[in-house]
């Protein structure tokens, strides 16, 4: 399903010589969000080919895990996608988990739910600033949406000690229990989290420039989503309702009550891609009111060793994280080292349809349409 | 048995077979692309995870009863492989894991690729050539992905060791400090 570039005919124009522009976007380009690499062909100002470079920030994170014991690449997996360190605990945690079958406490899993929807409210809140400065609104936009962040980094510093690190789950439960005050704190946040939304929309969501910088470009149908393996917002921009919360309900989501937004996907562009992140910011808000109301006091982990052997298996475990599937694939061979460790990067496969959708568009669309994505090149490259 | 399971499966195509202890279905690398045709046909829409699996050449210890009905201990050599594993789920029925195997050698490691039915397999298959040295028949783009280019081996290969310097590349600084230490120029 690969969709044909138009036919141009400018080059046989008469009388004109005209040749196309080849133009290496990145590794540098600030609109790459870090060291992605477009090569380029352009026609005039018409993207005629785009081939992605990947592989700047190899560093091999499946080799170095292969290598110790399972615990220790949990402070790794924080590096991967490192705006999002929570869920990427989380999955790894999810899948080692399914090896040594350990029950982890009821508190543990409210806080790892609360823990995930504040990140995907950093995640989204940074990639909608992120978005909207590719679109050439430079500075206010993304500080508003930074400010918001801050305030969910501090309670993450409360918590675990880090601001973007966090290293905070443990097989089993979580590493720490929260201090004292800190989930009135969170509360209070989560209360105040939706009058930002709606200034945040009032601003944006009808901005004419916005609309017609992003509606109808770069668009995405149904049915190569799917063939394409793109998931999380992406893939519900396109239409498709599926999301990993409701189908495999891990942890306790079947608890709450939320809705998952999704498109009737007429277009799938860029503008849908923007709003569902809006939407799906006020249903993780939902999730964390029900979250902070229901916890539960007592433990926090289950009892696990640090250093164990699981008996020879195969896992997969998979979470819905803020950009899509992350998965994590283990094959144990009773050792303490996971004999097989690969990370499922929703960053790079939503990369697969990045030629489909620039192709015949403009060179200025490309930059909107790679930001519309959302990757972060430390799970891209991993 | 609904279509959606891996006895509908190996109940079409016999030639599969099924591995208990890992949960995953070992396809013939021959009509590898074949099966998984049908599989896409009959609603496993979406494949999610590709990846390379390597096994060294290992001796396995094995209990048996021998023909006097003792047990005893044998050690038989189970040969190398590289093992090219697919995580399928389906979208549209909510449904999955199938996981899917194709089985190959390490030397000359060669599979089916399955890009041509699952788009999401595209930059998956390029990284395990990449890494693990398996070649995609089929495959639209087959070139390294993460690796640059003159990169030689496959790191995520068990048996891989790095070189002292991987950076190393001739330079004239090289060549004279070579003849330098030789006593050919004196600096």
């Amino acid at each position: 399903m690969i969709t044909a570039a138009p036919n141009y005919e400018l080059l046989q124009q008469e009388g004109l010589e005209t040749s196309l522009l080849e133009i290496s976007m990145g590794p540098h380009h600030p609109s790459t969000h870090g060291v992605f690499r477009m090569d380029v062909k352009l026609d005039g100002e018409t993207v005629v080919e785009l081939r992605p470079v990947f592989g700047y920030l190899h560093r091999n994170h499946e080799k170095l895990a292969e290598n110790m014991t399972y615990l220790s690449s949990m402070p790794f997996t924080d590096r991967l996608d490192y705006f999002n360190s929570m869920t990427n605990n989380w999955a790894y945690a999810l899948a080692a988990e399914k090896l040594i079958e350990v029950e982890v406490p009821e508190r543990a899993e409210y806080l790892r739910v609360i823990m995930a929807e504040l990140t995907r409210l950093v995640n989204h809140v940074t990639l909608v600033g992120f978005f909207i400065n590719d679109l050439g609104a430079l500075g206010t936009p993304l500080m508003y949406a930074f400010r918001e962040r801050e305030k969910i980094l501090d309670l993450f510093e409360q918590a675990s000690g880090a601001r973007m690190m966090c290293n905070y789950f443990r097989f089993g439960g979580l590493r720490n229990d929260v201090p004292e005050g800190w989930l009135g704190r969170a509360r209070e946040l989560v209360d105040r989290f939706p009058a930002f939304l709606d200034e945040y929309e009032q601003l944006l969501c009808e901005n004419e420039i916005i609309l017609s910088r992003t509606q109808g470009v770069g668009n995405l149908s149904r049915e190569l989503a799917v063939n394409a393996g793109i998931t999380g917002p992406m893939l519900r921009a396109s239409g498709v309702n599926y999301d990993l919360r409701k189908v495999d309900a891990y942890g306790i989501y079947d608890r709450f009550k939320f809705r998952v937004p999704y498109t009737d996907g007429d277009t799938g562009d860029c503008y849908d891609r923007f709003m569902i992140r809006m939407l799906e910011m006020r249903e993780s808000v939902e999730i964390l009111k029900q979250a902070l109301a229901d916890i539960p006091e007592g433990d926090i982990i289950g009892k696990v060793s640090k250093v164990f052997k699981p008996k020879p298996a195969e896992t997969y475990g998979r979470i819905e994280g803020p950009k899509g599937e992350l998965g994590f694939y283990l094959i144990a061979d009773g050792t303490t080292k996971p004999y097989r460790y690969r990370v499922r990067p929703p960053s790079l496969i939503n990369l697969t349809v990045l030629r489909d959708m620039c192709l015949g568009g403009k060179i200025a669309d490309a930059v909107i349409i790679l930001g519309s994505i959302d990757i972060v090149l430390g799970e891209v490259d991993r | 048995m609904s279509k959606l399971s891996h006895e509908s499966l190996l109940k079409e195509f016999p030639e599969a077979q099924w591995d208990e202890a890992a949960g995953a279905v070992i396809l013939p690398v021959a009509n590898a692309r074949t099966i998984a045709e049908w599989l896409l046909a009959s609603g496993w829409d979406y494949c999610s995870n590709v990846t390379g699996v390597d096994y060294l050449e290992a001796e396995v210890k094995e209990k048996i009863t021998n023909d006097a009905g003792e047990t005893e201990t044998v050690t038989r050599t189970e040969a190398g492989r590289i093992d090219v594993v697919y995580h399928l789920y389906s979208m549209a029925n909510k449904t999955g894991p199938l996981v899917l195997k194709q089985r190959t050698g390490r030397e000359g490691a060669t599979a089916e690729s399955l890009t041509p039915v699952w788009r999401s397999c595209d930059l998956q298959e390029r990284e395990v050539y990449d890494l693990f040295g398996v070649n995609f028949n089929g495959h639209p783009d087959q070139r390294r992905i993460l690796m640059w280019d003159e990169f030689e081996g496959h790191p995520m290969r068990k048996d891989y060791t790095e070189p002292f310097d991987y950076e190393w590349e001739p330079t004239p600084h090289a060549e004279i400090l070579e003849k330098h230490q030789r006593g050919k120029v004196i600096v």
